[in-house]
Formats: structure tokens, sequence, C-alpha cells
């Protein structure tokens, strides 16, 4: 799922962050986990019993799929508007 | 602790109309929401400095409804996580959330929870592969990001959301690779007559399945999700048709190549709030599931405790706006703000309407409501808890070891006790074990606990230095 944005909606500028420290643009105020799709980065942890890939699910932040640390901060991707600059990676797998 | 006559907990079409209806009517009334504006799902506001090349009629009435939110004296903490609900001693409630500008600690003498649904997506191999997202997810993406899932989208399950979102996303340029649809020709042909009661949603339906139509998109009634396939992400899907009980018919699958399936088999009321505060529920398949007993007005058997919208009773967007209302008026009756005759007048037209809409929210309800078949079609080796990994045939295993109601198939399986807290499995995990105790009010429904969502420890502490913090003089040795 490479996601797609719709031609013809006005959007804020894009403005640079990273995720796991590679180099990402997108709009200010997209949700992360959106920004993150339209970049093809899909798989944003594993599950902690099985270690099988997940993503987002959801999008409203209720089956919290999307986890990710945002300035070290545990967040889910699907409520954090992009910001510059901000620092995004991966939970390290042993975290629960 | 800031201190109102009201806390409404929810943003969505019945929570900001109760709040409204509230206000106006003279309480002090403060409005907490998890996303960054009003709207909820369904009228989900484009993110700010999005303009969606053609609006339609949902985001014009949301734009409408936080237009009115603003002009409202209602006081709102947006972006703020509500993980605590208590009853306070003295009668009340004390809500406490976590914002971007610290912990927020309310109380009032009134709640009125609009906490809205969560979908309900059944089991199937490979429904936690990175590419497949829920139905509501997509119309997220669609009406708040202005994006599409994916290249070529399947989208699966049942109810109207289904061509709303194949509509949309064919309309936004998208290719759409089939529509699977649970409910068959016939199933919506009885439905007709009940959703002809509101000829303009009928005729806006009509115009998305017309639109799919038109780009021969097959169209599959019958039919649902056999298999997701992919190493990391997904590639494909397997679909199969169905038999009348709704389990899959003995027939070979179709395969689609897709990055991505969107797929949702009809909503949940979120009635973590009453569950919570241990208010009485019942069981009721046509209204979702598990629901709070209420009074036509909203009112839990707890005191001062409402609950209205798709989070008490599934009924969509239009019923909730009017419980919403008659929520919000009857806590300022409740709480002296109108005598009988004033909040008799006040409320008669909410109830009307809410008479009037009744016939096409059953129609609705009736088609995205459980199928018992579906459940017991799920594959023995499929994850149902995507938290913590619990296969069906575990919790089959449970009930054999002795688990016999939904907390104990929790403690024995870790079904539910995961970061979701069961708002993904706990449907279909229960009516797996229904189906071996009995009912689905025998199996029960998990107990609420707080914190309602999982919350940093260093959001809830806030920002504070150490030695601000009275300590007492050791004792002398």
């Amino acid at each position: 799922m490479t996601s797609r944005r719709i031609p013809g909606a006005t959007r804020p500028a894009e403005v640079a962050f990273t995720y796991a420290g590679t180099p990402q643009r997108a709009p200010t105020g997209e949700a992360l986990a959106t920004a993150l799709a339209c970049a093809g980065v899909l798989g944003l942890r594993r599950s902690p019993a099985a270690g099988t890939p997940r993503g987002a699910f959801c999008f409203m932040g209720s089956c919290q799929e999307c986890l990710v640390l945002v300035d070290g901060v545990p967040r889910q991707a699907c409520l954090v508007p992009v910001r510059p600059g901000l620092d995004v990676q991966p939970v390290p797998d042993a975290m629960p | 602790m800031r201190q109102a006559d009201l806390i409404v907990l929810g943003a969505g079409p019945a929570g900001t109309e109760a709040a409204l209806a509230a206000s106006a009517a003279g309480l002090d009334v403060v409005l907490v929401e998890e996303a960054q504006a009003a709207g909820g799902q369904v009228w989900r506001a484009p993110y700010p400095g999005l303009a969606l090349p053609k609006p339609d009629e949902d985001a014009t009435a949301g734009a409408a409804l936080r237009d009115r939110l603003v002009a409202s004296r209602v006081e709102t903490h947006f972006n703020a996580r509500a993980w605590s609900v208590n009853t306070l001693p003295e009668g009340g409630f004390r809500l406490d959330a976590a914002t971007e500008s610290g912990p927020l600690s309310l109380a009032a003498p009134r709640l009125v929870a609009a906490t809205g649904a969560v979908e309900r997506v059944i089991p199937f191999p490979g429904w936690t592969l990175p590419g497949v997202v829920g139905l509501a997810a997509a119309t997220v993406m669609l009406k708040a990001q202005a994006v599409l899932p994916g290249q070529r989208v399947v989208v699966a399950g049942c109810g109207p959301l289904l061509a709303a979102v194949a509509a949309k996303i064919l309309a936004s340029g998208g290719e759409v690779v089939a529509v699977v649809d649970r409910a068959s020709r016939a199933e919506w042909l009885a439905a007709t007559r009940h959703l002809a009661t509101r000829p303009r949603l009928l005729a806006r339906g009509l115009g998305w399945a017309l639109r799919i139509a038109g780009r021969r998109v097959p169209v599959l009634f019958g039919h649902a999700i056999h298999a997701a396939e992919g190493q990391d992400v997904l590639e494909a899907v397997q679909v199969a048709p169905l038999a009348t009980d709704g389990s899959f018919a003995a027939a070979p699958p179709r395969r689609f190549m897709a990055d991505a399936l969107c797929v949702g088999d009809g909503l949940v009321p979120g009635a973590e709030i009453p569950r919570l505060l241990r208010a009485p529920m019942r069981f009721d398949r046509t209204l979702g599931g598990w629901v709070p007993q209420v009074d036509a007005e909203g009112r839990t058997s707890i005191p001062g405790l409402f609950a209205v919208g798709d989070g008490a009773l599934l009924r969509g967007q239009a019923p909730a706006v009017h419980a919403g209302r008659l929520a919000g008026l009857a806590a300022a009756h409740d709480a002296g703000r109108s005598d009988a005759a004033a909040f008799a007048q006040a409320s008669a037209a909410d109830h009307a309407a809410l008479a009037t809409l009744a016939p096409f929210a059953a129609a609705v309800s009736r088609l995205m409501a459980l199928r018992p078949g579906a459940v017991r079609a799920i594959a023995p080796t499929t994850v149902v808890c995507r938290c913590e990994d619990v296969t069906r045939g575990m919790i089959d295993a449970a009930f054999e070891d002795g688990a016999r109601e939904v907390n104990q198939l929790k403690h024995f399986t870790r079904c539910g006790m995961g970061p979701c807290q069961g708002r993904s499995c706990g449907d279909v995990a229960a009516e797996i074990l229904a189906a071996r105790v009995g009912s689905r009010e025998a199996a029960g429904c998990w107990t609420g606990r707080p914190p309602l969502r999982p919350v940093p420890l260093a959001d809830l502490l806030g920002e504070f230095d150490y030695a601000d913090i009275p300590i007492p003089a050791p004792a002398p040795l």
C-alpha cells in the first residue's frame, strides 16, 4: 500500500522530518501515519508476541498498532501531525 | 480542578450537539475530545491548512457544526486523551485527561459520554499485514487527509460505508479492484423499503452505486475476504462466496492483486464510560452489541451520567444529532434550568425526529450487525486479538480449560489485555465464547478499567520540580 495524495487539494507547505534516520517530507499537519504511508513506509513495528509486521490500521487512535517514538516519546502515528524536524523512530522490538 | 456544570466527552455529532444545547440552556459546559477538531468520524475535519478539492455534504455539515461550536460559550479541549472518569463521593464526576499542555482535571455533577463507535473486523488470515486498514480508516484518509489508501484497492465488509468509500476513491482518481459485500443482493432489496424513508440518503447511495458500476468495478454480493497475502506488506486478497448462514461456501476463492484492503464489518458502540462506571448494560445485536440501558433522553441508570450517539446506541449520524441535543436539554432540565413544561416543549421536535429516523437506522444496523456464521468460519490459526496474537484456537482452548465468561477468557489468554484494551477484538472474541456458553449475555462483556487509553506516565504527571514537593523532615533516629 503506497498511499497517494489526491491531486487538486490545497495543502500546507511540505516540511522535513526523519523516520529511522531517513529524511522524509510531508505537508505540515498531515497525520504522521499518512505521511509515512505516502512515502511507502507501511510496516511500523512488529507484534510483541508473534513478531509479525504491523502498520497503521484504524487511523483514529483506537487500535494502537501505529505506535512509534516521536522525539523519544511513544505516540500513535495516526494522531501526531507532521511538524518540521520531528525525529520519528520505530519502537524497539522489546518494548510492549 | 476545573468545576463545570456539565462535562461532555467526545465531540462528534452527538457530543457537540449535547454541549451546544446544554450551553444554550445556561449550563457551564466543558467539551473534551481526542481529535484536533470537532466532527467525529462522519464529519471529520480536514487537518489545518488542507482544503479538499470537492467538499461533500459531510464536509459542509462538519464545518457548520464547528462554526457553531466556536460561536458558543462551550469550553473546548482538543487533543485531550481522557484516561480516567470517576464518580465522586459527594456525587458527580471527575474526568482526567492528558493534553499537550499537561494534565487536565474536570469535575461536574453531570457527564455526557459520547465516545462513538469502534469498527468491527471479522478476522481472516493476514488481516494484521500492513496495507490492511479499516473501512473507517479509509474515510479518515479520504476526508481528513485527502489521501488515497493505495494504488489498487479492495473495499470489503458490510453496510453503506462500502459504497461510500469505493465511490470516493473512484471520484478522487483511484483504482478500486473489487467491492466485496457480506450482504446478499436480496438483503439489500429487503432493506430498500426502509432506506427509502430517507430519500436523499438513498439517492446518495444510488449515486455511489452508479459510479462504481460505471467504472465496471466488480461488486461481489454475498462474498467476504478469505485471506490477505503478503510477506511484509499486503500483496493480494482472496475473496470467497458466503453460504446463507454467513460462513464460507464450498467454492474456491478468487484472487485480486491489491496493495490496499479497506475492510469493516460494522460498528460496535464504544460504551467504555458506562462500562467503567458499572452502569447496567444490555446486549442488542441490532444496536451493535453491548449498550448501556438509557432512557429516551440518554440518561443511564447512574444519576447524572448520560450516554448518547453511536457510543451508546448504534443509529448513525442523524439520530446522534437529536439524541445529543436531547441529552443536553435534559442535563439543563435536571440542573433546574427549565421546568417540565418548557423542557417538554424544547425536546418535542427531537423526539419526533428520532421516531421518524428509526426505520432507516434500524435497516442500516441490520446490514451491519455481526453475523454469527461469519464468526464460526474463523479458522483456529487465525489471530483474533491483534495486540497479543491470541488465535481463535487459543480462545476455544481456554473454553475447554474452563473459561466461561470474557473476563476469564482475558485472564486465561491475554485476549483483550493489550494496548487497544479489547477495542479491536472484543466483540468477535465474545461471540466465539458465546457460541460455546450459549449466549452473548452468558459470555458477558469486558469490565471497564482505567486507564481508558494507554498514556505515558510523563503525560499524567505534567511538569514539576522534585524540589517543589513538600517532604516532611525525617523522624529523628
